[in-house]
């Protein structure tokens, strides 16, 4: 199982020393990995293959397999200092629930996605007429685990419907496979990825 | 509980002593739970590996229903079968006795040299009998924790064991949250289902059942061999998943050519389960198998605990491994979660996978590479961890 490491640079900026961070969808573990050892997190993981948890065993990281549609009801309010979404909140199949247990359960969430308002992506449905398969959105229609892609735009909107706040947007794409560029100009036709720091705790 | 196959002999530990741990002499007996009183205790225990300087290798081995010290290795040149869970204890295997120190402990109640009810009764100078008291999964930690104690150790690496050994294991990091780094509870439960309880009495039925277990005092005359011969073959059914039997088995015939004529067993599922039950009786105990299967029935942490999960593990401060099999009706994956769930909710640190498997409940025993790598992850990152 070989992970892109997107936007984990973002994250790993975003995060404060000894926080306890739950990932939702956290792979192999690197990034809860790479957090221990950057920022000192006391860090635990949420995966659904079995493959993925072994890996995250070896790599010293608590993790458990589940789907993450179930159990996040379990946790007390604000156990966790962050609540990582990243590359998964389009793969869950009432993300409504999952953002408003997540914004529960974290006093911060961080939420990134691959944006379907992507200028490229957008075109490859208006030129070509089917799904867009590109290196963002690497699969077919019908094998595809994106059953909820969003845009940019889908978020903020999210985030007046259901009243919480953005406390940051860093919309960004990737240069090579672990860098992260920032784009502030127009971000829902120019960003590849959506990346939103929100929190339902009023400031 | 299933036969293993036998063992390459290269990665074996070899030769293995049980050993023995006598205490509690009187005047100051065992409690326990029920506030009976048990003393003298012996504990027959088996070590592998060695003691590192600072004491923080070691790792308590706790067995199931059926098992015994004997974990690892070989009594003899002339056994034909190692410890029960050889596949996992040995130089670079899962328990890996070159890097840790590996004690298996019997348990109080059993019968494989710890007092239990065939141990004879000081006040009485005969076998305990059914005046041996009803002991819990809480007291035979309790004794195990003397054993510790009597071996130096101040806090394990982890505690590790399937089915009754995993409640065995949650019970020590509940009991003595100090003296445990780490859990590893494999194909365990905080309590077991209705349908397990159910089955250990149709067991006990058996036994109670043959006139020659004589309301437990038979010790002077024949045991109760029918009785517990079909206590274990019942039992042996539960360990296995309906498709490991159809796999293992099928409808294939012992001896076909007899097949239909008479009473024998013609089936070959049939006569792998009186072979269970004849070899069983050869070297355990009916009244043991009583004791154990009333503690094992009896273990509830939610109860002991006002009725919350939660909060019987609120206390601990032991990092675990939670194991579970897809095709294990016996302890079944939802038992594992619940257990799982009660340490999130605490914010403990847990790692929780469920192993797809058709080897039902005795996949714990059996040779299997993604419980091997856990374990040894596990273990390799916990001592890592409690030595910063």
């Amino acid at each position: 199982m070989e992970e892109l490491k997107i936007g984990y640079d973002l994250v790993i900026d975003e995060i404060p020393e000894g926080s306890r961070v739950l990932d939702l969808g956290c792979g192999d573990g690197t990034l809860l990995k790479l957090l221990q050892e950057q920022k000192n997190i006391s860090g635990f993981g949420v995966e659904i293959s079995e493959e993925g948890v072994s890996q995250c065993v070896e790599k010293g990281v608590y993790c458990y397999q589940a789907d993450i549609d179930e159990g996040l009801s379990d946790y007390r309010d604000n156990s966790f200092d962050y609540v990582i979404l990243n590359q998964t909140i389009q793969n869950t199949k009432r993300p409504d629930y999952v953002i408003k247990e997540v914004l529960r359960i974290g006093k911060k969430s961080i939420v990134s996605f691959p944006n379907f308002g992507y200028y490229r992506t957008r075109a490859y449905l208006m030129f070509k007429g089917t799904m867009p398969v590109s290196k963002l959105l690497p699969y077919q229609w019908y094998d595809s685990p994106n059953i909820h892609l969003l845009t940019i735009k889908d978020m903020i909107r999210m985030a007046e419907d259901f009243s919480f706040s953005i406390i940051s947007e860093k919309h960004f794409s990737l240069s090579g496979v672990d860098r992260s560029n920032v784009i502030s100009i127009a971000p829902n036709l120019m960003a590849e990825y959506g990346f939103f720091v929100i929190t339902s705790i009023e400031s | 509980m299933t036969k293993k196959e036998k063992e390459p002999e290269h990665n074996s530990i070899g030769i293995v002593n049980t050993e023995y741990f006598t205490f509690c002499e009187p005047p100051h007996p065992l409690k326990l739970s029920n506030g009976r009183k048990l003393g003298p205790v012996t504990l027959a225990y088996e070590t592998y590996g060695t003691l590192n300087e600072n004491k923080s290798n070691a790792v308590l081995i706790l067995h199931a229903l059926s098992g015994n010290a004997h974990a690892a290795g070989y009594h003899s040149d002339k056994d034909k079968a190692p410890g029960w869970w050889d596949t996992y204890i040995g130089p670079g295997k899962a328990f890996d006795t070159d890097k840790y120190f590996i004690i298996c402990s019997n348990v109080i109640g059993g019968c494989s040299g710890s007092t239990g009810p065939a141990s004879l009764n000081p006040s009485s100078g005969k076998p305990y009998a059914l005046d041996f008291p009803m002991v819990t999964i809480s007291d035979m930690v309790n004794a195990q924790k003397k054993l510790i104690d009597h071996l130096g150790i101040k806090k394990l690496l982890s505690v590790a064991g399937g089915s009754m050994g995993g409640m065995q294991a949650l019970q020590w990091t509940i009991s003595y949250p100090d003296m445990v780094e780490s859990c590893i509870g494999i194909a365990t439960s905080a309590s077991l289902s209705a349908q397990g309880i159910a089955l250990n009495e149709v067991g006990r039925q058996a036994i109670f059942n043959d006139p020659k277990w004589n309301g437990g005092n038979y010790y002077d005359s024949s045991f109760p061999k029918a009785g517990l011969s079909l206590a274990r073959m019942i039992g042996h059914i539960t360990y296995l998943s309906e498709k490991h039997m159809h796999e293992k088995f099928g409808r294939k015939f012992q001896d076909s050519a007899n097949a239909g004529n008479d009473m024998n067993p013609e089936f070959m599922v049939e006569s792998y389960l009186r072979h269970q039950g004849v070899k069983f009786v050869e070297r355990f105990d009916a009244n043991s198998y009583i004791y154990i299967t009333r503690a094992i029935d009896h273990f509830d942490l939610r109860a002991d605990y006002g009725d919350s999960l939660t909060a019987a593990f609120e206390n601990v401060s032991a990092n675990y491994l939670i194991i579970s099999f897809t095709t294990d009706w016996l302890y079944p994956t939802g038992n594992s979660k619940e257990i799982v769930r009660a340490l999130r909710v605490n914010g403990k640190n847990v790692n929780y996978t469920d192993i797809e498997t058709d080897n039902g409940h005795d996949a714990f025993l059996l040779p299997n590479e993604l419980l091997e790598k856990n374990i040894k992850n596990f273990l390799k990152s916990e001592l890592k961890k409690s030595e910063i």
